[in-house]
């Protein structure tokens, strides 16, 4: 073992918004590279529920007669529910999971904290890498809920307005991350994984992403209760924009929901961020 | 006219950095925890200076505010009040600028788990700006340096506490930064690996790197800082090289003698030390003597203490050390 420090001049850093932006970047590819390395094991993961839900509900019970969703087939119905809830549940867990070993007793998260950005943008750069995580497996989960079907009973979608739809689902990834930092933060990691579940399953459950929100109008406290729920506008945003012909939420309702969302649980998730990584 | 020239006095190292420029500067930092109970003060009005090229120790039993006062030098804590700047640019108001110009290597495995021991020290690299193929380079380069060559691959979770926390050394030292903070670095590691650190840490600092090192081992802080800043209760008590301070603080002798019964009833003859006055504490059956002239004071305590009807127990003799100043500065012993 030797002990020269073999370089000996001392680089001269850069201004601070610069080396905060480099920062914000590498700590990005750094999380794209771990996502890269444990591709085949999220693949897994991720595809595997909306497979066996398609399987069960969009190709056993037509099949055998029991089929679900009246004229419009379930496929249909499903395809953007099932969408929206992948998207989700890996956003929120894309945050939640590795913030609970960096929050714990090892404070693993002080490599990050010490690299030479805010700590806010640290917050920022965990949300929009989650948002990444949760855009990917979407990917994963179209070919399923669009093959995976009874004969006869394809989904029904087209897409009018692309930009409309990439915008979309881009707001629901980070109101999702930026949920999965708030939950993350405000949540003792030992019962974390309870509760997520829990919460999880209610979201879903009451989410529109089994049935069209415009539907419940014959159960209207439900449908009123279900504007509580932020899964309830990705899945009527995109099922606004891949399956319009089941009835949606106006366009401008979804929008402003999952903007103001975003901004306003953003600012919390941050603050909240802040305040458990600096003491 | 002294026809034999004076010789000069020996320069120590801490008088060589005495006029270096300074790399870290606070006033009056503080901290006090709210959420703690009572609001707990852990470091309460700090004034301390740190030359460039020093090696300054933060020296402490546990809770005494060290890692709170390395906390508020790297951004992770927030000072209740008072400025601190480090290496030129203030806590509060630039602590993006600080983090730039610090490598920090904390008290807990602080490894990115999720990444291989290279990865990590290639990512830190990248977080400050360097390109990805010269991050690579000099990652490699330091664990060859740091005898780490055959885990590049390994993850961090299968190093051992002394292996873990030389990756830490080299990952804080992945950008150059101008300021090294050591937190602790060597509790909980084996004495081998511990030897291993203290020259890894010691060869870093002849090649002019500036180190802040805390610890609670008091030879620790002996062998390696070339100034100390000994902190109990959020307090300084003393701030200068450890011979200055065990000058300073009594340089003195530590003479301890246990009787087999209370030596209370005995204390005007106990006192009557020859070549006094010396201080003498009795408590009980422990009668301690702080002193600077220590011959003979043994003998008397056993000639005394027998014709009082007390046989001696135990008796220790503890030479002028930072554990006898510890001792002089807070009136209690050194207790990590």
């Amino acid at each position: 073992m030797t002990t020269a420090n073999p370089i000996t001049t001392t680089p001269r850093p850069l201004s601070s918004r610069r080396a905060a932006w480099h920062a914000y970047l590498a700590l990005t590819t750094r999380d794209l590279h771990v996502l890269g390395r444990n591709l085949p094991a999220l693949l897994v993961q991720v595809g595997l529920q909306p497979l066996l839900f398609t399987f069960a509900f969009a190709y056993v019970m037509p099949s055998i007669g029991s089929g679900l969703g009246g004229a419009t087939s379930f496929s249909t119905i499903l395809l953007p529910g099932l969408i929206a809830s992948t998207l989700t549940l890996q956003s929120i867990m894309s945050v939640t999971g590795p913030l609970a070993a960096e929050l714990g007793p090892g404070r693993e998260i002080t490599d990050r904290a010490l690299a030479p950005l805010p700590v806010w943008a640290l917050g920022l750069q965990k949300i929009t890498s989650s948002a990444v995580f949760g855009l990917v497996s979407t990917l994963v989960v179209v070919p399923i809920v669009w093959l995976v079907h009874a004969p006869g009973n394809a989904p029904r979608a087209h897409i009018d307005n692309w930009p409309l739809l990439l915008t979309t689902l881009i707001l629901s990834a980070l109101l999702a991350s930026t949920l999965g930092l708030l939950l993350g933060t405000a949540i003792d990691a030992a019962a974390f994984g309870a509760l997520l579940g829990l919460l999880l399953a209610a979201a879903t459950m009451l989410g529109c992403v089994y049935y069209p929100w415009t539907a419940l109008h014959t159960i209207r406290w439900v449908q009123v209760l279900t504007l509580a729920n932020p899964l309830v506008y990705m899945s009527e945003g995109l099922r606004a924009n891949l399956t319009p012909s089941t009835g949606h939420m106006p366009t401008w309702a979804y929008l402003t929901a999952l903007t103001l969302g975003t901004a306003a649980l953003g600012h919390l998730a941050l603050r909240r961020f802040a305040r458990r990584v600096q003491t | 006219m002294n026809p034999t020239p004076t010789p000069a006095p020996p320069v120590t190292p801490a008088a060589a950095t005495a006029h270096a420029p300074t790399a870290i500067r606070t006033e009056g930092l503080r901290k006090v925890y709210r959420r703690a109970q009572d609001g707990l003060v852990a470091v309460d009005g700090l004034d301390l200076t740190v030359h460039q090229g020093e090696f300054f120790g933060l020296l402490g039993t546990n809770g005494a505010g060290k890692s709170t006062t390395i906390g508020m030098l790297t951004t992770l804590v927030v000072p209740s009040a008072g400025r601190a700047w480090v290496a030129g640019r203030e806590v509060r108001a630039d602590p993006v600028g600080v983090k730039s110009r610090i490598g920090v290597v904390s008290q807990g495995n602080t490894l990115d788990r999720a990444l291989s021991v290279a990865d990590n020290l290639a990512f830190r690299g990248r977080y400050f700006g360097m390109p990805a193929a010269a991050a690579r380079h000099r990652a490699l380069e330091l664990l060859e340096q740091f005898g780490l060559a055959d885990k590049a691959g390994a993850k961090a979770h299968q190093l051992s506490g002394g292996q873990a926390r030389r990756v830490m050394i080299g990952r804080a030292l992945m950008h150059l930064p101008e300021v090294l903070f050591l937190d602790e670095p060597t509790a909980g590691v084996d004495p081998q690996a511990r030897e291993d650190l203290w020259q890894i840490i010691a060869g870093l600092h002849e090649t002019g790197q500036t180190v802040v090192l805390t610890t609670h081992y008091l030879d620790e802080a002996e062998a390696l800082c070339q100034r100390l800043a000994v902190i109990d209760h959020g307090h300084l008590l003393a701030c200068d090289t450890p011979e200055a301070i065990k000058a300073t603080s009594g340089a003195q002798t530590v003479i301890t003698v246990h009787y087999d019964a209370d030596a209370t009833p005995a204390t005007d003859a106990l006192q009557g030390i020859p070549g006094g006055p010396h201080d003498l504490a009795v408590d009980g059956p422990t009668v301690r003597v702080r002193t600077t002239h220590p011959d003979g004071i043994l003998g008397h305590l056993l000639r005394a203490g027998s014709a009082a009807g007390l046989t001696v127990r135990d008796a220790t003799t503890t030479p002028p050390s930072l554990q006898t100043a510890f001792l002089t500065l807070t009136g209690r012993d050194y207790t990590p």
